[in-house]
């Protein structure tokens, strides 16, 4: 089956799915806007601001591309850990699917892409609100909406890979483990020269520390070389992801 | 349901022969089945109940309460942003601790693994059930305030040590208040989708806006009155003035009465939901 067809069906699948749960798809792009509101604007309050490329900047637009691309990484990771897994291993959706002329490359491509259309709605509807409120100082801005869908693909994909290995709900607290110290450390609330030499480095490897400077260089209009070295990271991750993903959605699925 | 439930539930069954002869008796006879329950499942809370509320301790109040120009005046009388942060955080962990026991766990008793269904089948009824749950869940938070305050007292923000042990009582009692009501929600719920709705338009809001994180007056006016409307408040700022040493006893017993009222509101409810729930 051609490619965009096979894509194409699993979203309509996705589509007709959370039709009647629509509130459930809308409530999700609440929960950056309540963190902007409260930390951004509420804790913000009690911050002078931070430097970023020689400007001093309030803290709430210092804040808002961290919360915006710890959500993108927040939602590609929910749907692609307890989503994906519910589906592989309760609903047998995938099994079913099987059975009808798409593969398994097709499942992992058309999942992602869900996810993928999903962020993207919520991104598009953060960047407004941050318009709206005056933390945007650039054109580059209209940049920041493929740098999320970015963030989603690379931790999408290796979310999902990683899934493909998990034996129970259990090791869903390794999830929590791993996505909850980048929300926090990954310079998302203050700059990463808070940190001394060798933590400052491992931040700096972080992929949620790139998404969240590659959101804030796009914002505040600071693109410099440096912005590509995030971009090509995020790539190369979330090829690596899929890879995997595929491979062992082959031997999980096909045997 | 082909389950036999007693036509009366809320009373024990008076032909059984060992008919339990009061409700806090009958509950007790479930502890060991709880005890079970938590030997094989207190790692899992580890992390959501323990390591989570740190990182938020060391990265919201250490090292973003560095760049938090501190005045008692303007921080409720705490000297630092950590002084402020680390209380607001004991409350809204014990909030958050109550409320993942009481969801999804409560509807797989009801309805995926019908555990309720084969309890009522012993001389327990609805009372003693619902009792031996909320008392598992009292354990819990207990537990969680318990080694949270013991963790977080080395970072020197604590200036009163009886303060501490009354804020300690507190987190049951605030944990309790949201435990009881929401316990009856659940216990009557028939899908779960609810529960997203409780997690993102109440916890969420009242954790980010209850006045953890920062003082409710910096809020807009009606939004002022909307978060010190909410439980999540009234056990923030009770925390908050037991461990920072300057309670306004006035203020502690308007607290103390709106998270009891909860309870006792509460209780009555989920006896009636989930009476009903089991019977059909």
């Amino acid at each position: 089956m051609v490619v965009t067809a096979s894509t194409g069906l699993i979203l309509q699948r996705n589509f007709l799915a959370y039709r009647r749960v629509w509130w459930i798809f809308a409530t999700g792009f609440l929960e950056p806007v309540f963190y902007l509101f409260s930390i951004g604007v509420g804790v913000g309050a009690l911050i002078s601001g931070f430097e970023v490329g020689g400007r001093e900047i309030p803290y709430a637009e210092f804040v808002a591309p961290g919360m915006l691309a710890a959500s993108a990484m927040n939602g590609a990771v929910l749907d692609s850990t307890f989503n994906f897994f519910f589906k592989l291993k309760y609903s047998k959706l995938f099994d079913q699917m099987l059975a009808t002329p798409l593969t398994t490359t097709d499942i992992a491509r058309g999942e992602l892409a869900w996810s993928l259309l999903r962020g993207g709605v919520y991104s598009l509807g953060f960047l407004l609100v941050m318009l709206a409120m005056g933390l945007v100082s650039s054109w580059w801005a209209v940049l920041v909406l493929p740098a999320t869908l970015l963030i989603g693909l690379a931790f999408g994909a290796v979310a999902m890979a990683l899934t493909t290995y998990m034996r129970s709900w259990q090791d869903f607290e390794l999830v929590t483990l791993s996505t909850l110290p980048m929300f926090l450390f990954s310079a998302t609330f203050f700059p990463v020269t808070t940190y001394p030499g060798v933590l400052r480095w491992v931040v700096e490897a972080t992929p949620l520390y790139r998404g969240v400077v590659l959101c804030r260089e796009l914002t505040t209009g600071v693109v410099t070389w440096d912005s590509a070295v995030s971009v090509v990271y995020l790539v190369a991750m979330g090829l690596a992801g899929l890879l995997v993903a595929r491979r062992r959605l082959d031997s999980l699925l096909l045997t | 349901m082909s389950n036999p439930a007693p036509s009366n539930p809320s009373a024990s069954n008076p032909s059984a022969g060992s008919a339990p002869t009061s409700t806090l008796r009958g509950a007790l006879r479930l502890v060991d089945y709880w005890a079970t329950v938590y030997r094989r499942t207190w790692r899992g809370s580890i992390v959501s109940s323990f390591i989570t509320p740190l990182l938020y301790v060391l990265a919201m109040g250490v090292l973003l309460g560095g760049f938090v120009e501190a005045d008692p005046a303007t921080l409720e009388g705490a000297t630092s942003y950590l002084a402020f942060v680390v209380p607001g955080l004991v409350a809204a962990t014990s909030m958050t601790t109550v409320v993942g026991e009481v969801t999804y766990p409560v509807m797989a008793m009801v309805k995926w693994n019908k555990t309720y269904f084969s309890m009522t089948a012993t001389p327990l009824g609805v009372r003693e059930i619902a009792l031996a749950h909320l008392g598992f869940v009292a354990f819990r938070v207990a537990v969680t305030a318990a080694v949270f305050l013991a963790v977080t007292a080395p970072f020197g923000v604590y200036e009163s040590a009886p303060g501490v042990l009354g804020a300690f009582v507190v987190q049951v009692l605030l944990g309790m208040a949201f435990a009881v009501p929401l316990y009856a929600f659940a216990a009557g719920l028939r899908d779960e989708t609810a529960f997203s709705l409780v997690f993102r338009l109440g916890m969420i809001p009242m954790f980010l806006f209850s006045g953890a994180f920062f003082p409710v007056a910096n809020l807009d006016a009606p939004l002022e009155a909307l978060a010190r409307a909410t439980p999540l408040w009234h056990g923030v700022d009770l925390t908050r003035m037991l461990v920072l040493g300057v309670p306004d006893w006035s203020m502690v017993a308007v607290h103390v009465a709106y998270l009891l009222a909860l309870v006792v509101v509460g209780w009555w409810w989920a006896v009636r939901r989930l009476a009903r729930r089991m019977q059909q």
